[in-house]
């Protein structure tokens, strides 16, 4: 539901639907509400049989990839010789996305049987959930709720009397939007500086301690105790037409619309929908300029490629987008796109892990480039510069955070090319950019 | 075992590579360096730099050939438009931070940097109308200073310190493009074996106090030689500049010292420069030394050594194995006791990330060899032994006052040496020698490797290798190093078979021929 605004008829509430309901938070109340039948339904079967049922849901990873999750569980060694983990990704930190929170706020039960169902699946006996140090708030909801699972008996030496043995521990970040990327993440937990590792080796051979291991997205994780407890074929059938991309998704909007929250659609439902009318479209007066689909590391979008995008993987890629984390930043034309595009590369320079040359430097030079245009200063050729600067970061380096900062200005200067001309040619004022 | 190979094509080049070989050490095997900054053959790799990126045929980007193993079949292209783009594109970002105040830093002429941007860097900058990241000089230990302008971030330094030295102070501090290497709070870089971050570091940032501005790269001269600060053997390069060693620096040798030295053994030269030395000949006439040519002094010498009687040789026990063999020949059929100056320390400093690798106890270059030619290792038996004797040779040693009163008391004392000092008022002769960078020869470490070094400066007046003094007494032709080394294995059984020109610049192991095939110390 589109939390705190009522839930729209266009939704399609699966994780969300104890958004807003604080009874759903306690484990008595998500038992109530039907919770953990899922996990003992998981506890029930083999790993692989787990593994199998959510392959046939269609399950992708919600975190910005979309990786099939299924597979992603049946790359984990089937002898367990050393450790197997499970590492929640819930430092969501990608700007636009909040979904993650909302479900540790509201359904902190819902994370925590997915993640019981998740290690199962993978042979794991300990599950990290690394949550993002700014969030306070759920990091004590999901400390009381874990608590209150140990309790329950659905985790620790013998869950629900199956005889696995499952552990949690909530592992807090410290405020690096680096550790949202799954390597990167796995150094922090070990003590460590969160650089991103090289791969190979990948997670699934040697991730935690040089362990196997697996991480997952909080959404994706959710999604696996409702696929356990109605089946991989129900979680399949909510799809529009495209069955590459299954199940519902949150996504997040904000920006200019009239009613910015977390909606639950099915996939492949139109961005239009979404935006005109469970979002309520514009403010009165105002029209559509551009729409950032997945968290701020994907290409910007022009309406007209909005017209007729279709949510789900394939359907926003067609439009020269990426779905992402579904965190959707809309823009009206009161936006500035050049002091919005710079303000993405100033966060992408600060968040740079320092690495890797094209990166560390080249956030910083693009972001420099940008507040020289908003300043007035700037000429035809830093464009140019601008873009090839991009070509230079892109693909060449460990992780994405470097193309990640290409991508918006890249997009942003193909689409919107008038905006940075109004700068050059002095049409514009200049605007005082302040660090 | 041998291990499996691949054949893989470098740049059109085939060659064949032990599988599980990275591209980067494949590359060198067909005659290509791939540029590289982050990559260290001695460290672990972390692929940040992303200067060694290469196109692999059907690899969907392009790869870091430091990290990427090899695969049957593969076709690599060091130089192609892609590869050589993005080397452009990471050069122009290291640039733009970059002082480029060559003309006063000690690494210009060296610099990887400097020599990357020369091959395929671009003219001009395109960063020009912003201020560059300034951070101030720090002093980061006893020899080591950290110009963090200068600095790539290649973390070979923190890499050292934390996987080979195990004693890990450095780190990278902050993020972005405001990051520089930090030192932990309260510590130096004060480690036994931390002067190689000064080696390891591409660009000049981090610069030896004790090279600060002495010479610039282009007027050094190199030499290959051996560190006489141990027992250990570690190869090393003497710098010269106008005839005096201003620099040592490790020479690789992977049976050795892999890439690096102590601090010890790099700080352990300024004595070859030392003014004071013996030039000439000087026979004793009367109460007084007298210079004299070679000629008179080789006749008065072999007239001593002709007497016959209780001899006792005391030498260095970083003199050559070619020295110690003919000082020996030369005494040939007397009663001979024999003492070596080994300088034992108290403590021994390994390098935790390599095995076998240390500041050994014995501080002295060839005490291996001086046992394989039968020397004797009680110097205070020596020392006592000299008193009563006909004559007493003494091979570049320093004694005690205390020593030198009881060797004084010797029938005749015949003094091989480098500095005044060592020269007795009691001595019949004082003969001027050689030290390590005045002559080539050979040391045998511990391992009984047996390598060379090479002559690095011109000897001072008319001092000569203490082996051609003796060979010339004796009367022998012998009249190169290699000769004088071939008359000295031929008296050690271990070094059957050996020849100098065998050795190398890695040198071989002594012993039967079995263990010098597989290169293993027993």
């Amino acid at each position: 539901m589109g939390y705190p605004h009522p839930s729209h008829a266009g939704e399609h509430p699966v994780l969300s639907k104890h958004f807003g309901d604080a009874g759903a938070r306690t484990f008595d109340g998500w038992v109530k509400r039907g919770g953990y039948e899922g996990l003992k339904k998981a506890l029930g079967m083999t790993r692989d049989q787990v593994v199998e049922e959510v392959k046939a849901s269609g399950l992708r990873g919600r975190g910005g990839a979309g990786f099939p999750t299924g597979m992603k569980w049946s790359f984990m060694p089937k002898e367990v010789v050393k450790p197997h983990y499970l590492v929640c990704n819930a430092d969501e930190s990608e700007p636009g996305t909040f979904k993650d929170r909302e479900i540790i706020r509201w359904t902190p039960h819902q994370l925590i049987e997915g993640c019981a169902i998740g290690a199962h699946a993978i042979g794991a006996e300990r599950i990290y959930i690394y949550i993002r140090g700014e969030f306070t708030h759920e990091h004590r909801i999901l400390l009381a709720a874990v608590d209150e699972a140990y309790k329950g008996g659905a985790l620790g030496a013998n869950v629900f009397g199956s005889g696995r043995r499952i552990d949690v521990v909530v592992h807090r970040g410290a405020g690096a939007y680096i550790c949202g990327e799954e390597t990167a993440m796995m150094n922090s937990i070990e003590g460590k500086r969160g650089n991103p590792r090289i791969k190979p080796p990948f997670p699934a051979v040697a991730g935690l301690w040089a362990c196997p291991t697996t991480i997952n997205n909080v959404e994706t994780l959710a999604a696996a105790g409702h696929i356990l407890r109605q089946g991989g074929a129900w979680y399949k059938g909510l799809c529009r037409g495209n069955p590459k991309s299954t199940g519902t998704k949150l996504f997040s909007v904000c920006g200019h619309v009239q009613r910015p929250g977390n909606y639950e659609v099915v996939m492949g439902t139109s961005m239009k929908e979404l935006i005109y009318d469970m979002c309520g479209g514009m403010r009165p007066g105002r029209t559509l300029k551009a729409v950032i689909p997945g968290g701020s590391s994907v290409p910007i979008m022009t309406p007209a490629e909005v017209e007729d995008c279709l949510l789900d993987y394939e359907g926003v890629v067609a439009k020269g987008s990426m779905l992402g984390s579904g965190g959707m930043i809309v823009m009206d034309d009161s936006t500035d796109l050049v002091y919005q595009v710079m303000r993405l590369a100033r966060f992408y320079a600060h968040e740079s892990c320092a690495q890797c040359t094209q990166c560390r430097e080249g956030t910083a030079w693009t972001t420099r480039i940008l507040e020289k245009i908003l300043a007035g200063k700037g000429r035809r050729e830093d464009l140019d510069l601008l873009l090839d600067l991009a070509d230079n970061m892109t693909g060449k380096t460990i992780c994405v955070l470097s193309d990640s900062c290409a991508a918006p200005v890249v997009s942003a200067i193909r689409k919107f090319p008038a905006e940075f001309d109004a700068y050059i040619s002095r049409e514009k004022q200049p605007v005082m950019v302040t660090a | 075992m041998t291990p499996e190979l691949v054949s893989v094509t470098i740049d059109g080049m085939t060659v064949q590579v032990p599988k599980g070989t990275s591209i980067i050490e494949a590359a060198k095997q067909a005659g290509v360096l791939v540029p590289h900054y982050c990559y260290h053959p001695s460290l672990p790799s972390p692929a940040v730099c992303r200067m060694c990126l290469v196109e692999v045929e059907k690899a969907p980007k392009l790869m870091p050939a430091c990290v990427t193993t090899v695969a049957e079949g593969q076709v690599v292209h060091t130089d192609s438009e892609q590869a050589r783009k993005a080397r452009t594109g990471v050069l122009e970002f290291l640039l733009i931070n970059h002082p480029l105040d060559c003309p006063i830093c000690d690494q210009a002429g060296e610099c990887e940097l400097q020599d990357y941007v020369f091959q395929e860097g671009q003219a001009a900058t395109r960063y020009g109308e912003f201020a560059k990241r300034y951070n101030p000089v720090e002093d980061f230990g006893p020899d080591v200073l950290y110009v963090a302008n200068r600095c790539i971030l290649c973390t070979r330094c923190v890499r050292f310190m934390e996987d080979v030295a195990g004693a890990p102070v450095l780190n990278v501090s902050e993020r972005g493009d405001r990051a520089y290497i930090g030192i932990d709070q309260d510590q130096l870089l004060d480690h036994p074996w931390a002067g190689n971050v000064v080696d390891l570091c591409p660009v000049g940032s981090l610069i030896s106090k004790d090279f600060l501005h002495k010479a610039r790269a282009w007027d050094l001269d190199k030499t290959a030689s051996v560190c006489t600060g141990c027992s250990q053997g570690c190869n090393v390069m003497l710098d010269t500049r106008d005839n005096v060693v201003v620099r040592v620096r490790p020479r690789p040798n992977l049976d050795v010292n892999r890439h690096f030295i102590c601090d010890h053994g790099r700080m352990h030269y300024r004595w070859m420069n030392r003014g004071d030395r013996i030039e000439a000949p000087l026979v004793r006439e009367g109460g007084r030394h007298l210079a004299t040519d070679w000629e008179p002094a080789l006749v008065r010498l072999a007239q001593l050594a002709a007497r016959g009687g209780n001899t006792v040789i005391l030498a260095s026990g970083s003199a050559s194995f070619e020295s110690l063999a003919q000082l020996r020949a030369l005494v040939g059929k007397a009663t001979l006791t024999t003492g070596v100056q080994l300088l034992l320390a108290d403590d021994e400093q390994p390098l935790p990330g390599v095995p076998g690798l240390a500041l050994r106890h014995e501080r002295a270059a060839n005490g291996t060899g001086a046992r394989l030619l039968g020397y004797g290792e009680d110097w205070n038996a020596a020392v006592k032994a000299a008193s009563g004797a006909n004559l007493v040779l003494l091979l570049d040693v320093t004694l005690t006052d205390a020593e030198a009163a009881l060797v004084s008391g010797a029938g005749a004392v015949v003094v091989l040496g480098t500095t005044l000092a060592q020269a007795l008022p009691a001595a019949e002769l004082v003969l001027p020698v050689t030290n390590v960078a005045e002559e080539s020869g050979t040391f045998i470490n511990r391992d009984q490797r047996v390598q060379r070094y090479r002559q690095a400066r011109t000897a001072p007046g008319m001092a000569r290798p203490a082996w051609w003094i003796a060979a010339g007494a004796a009367g022998t032709d012998i009249g190169t190093a290699a000769e004088a080394f071939a008359a000295g294995a031929a008296m050690v059984p271990a070094l059957a078979g050996l020849t100098y020109a065998d050795l190398g610049l890695n040198g071989r192991l002594a012993g039967p021929p079995s263990r010098r095939a597989d290169g293993v110390p027993a």
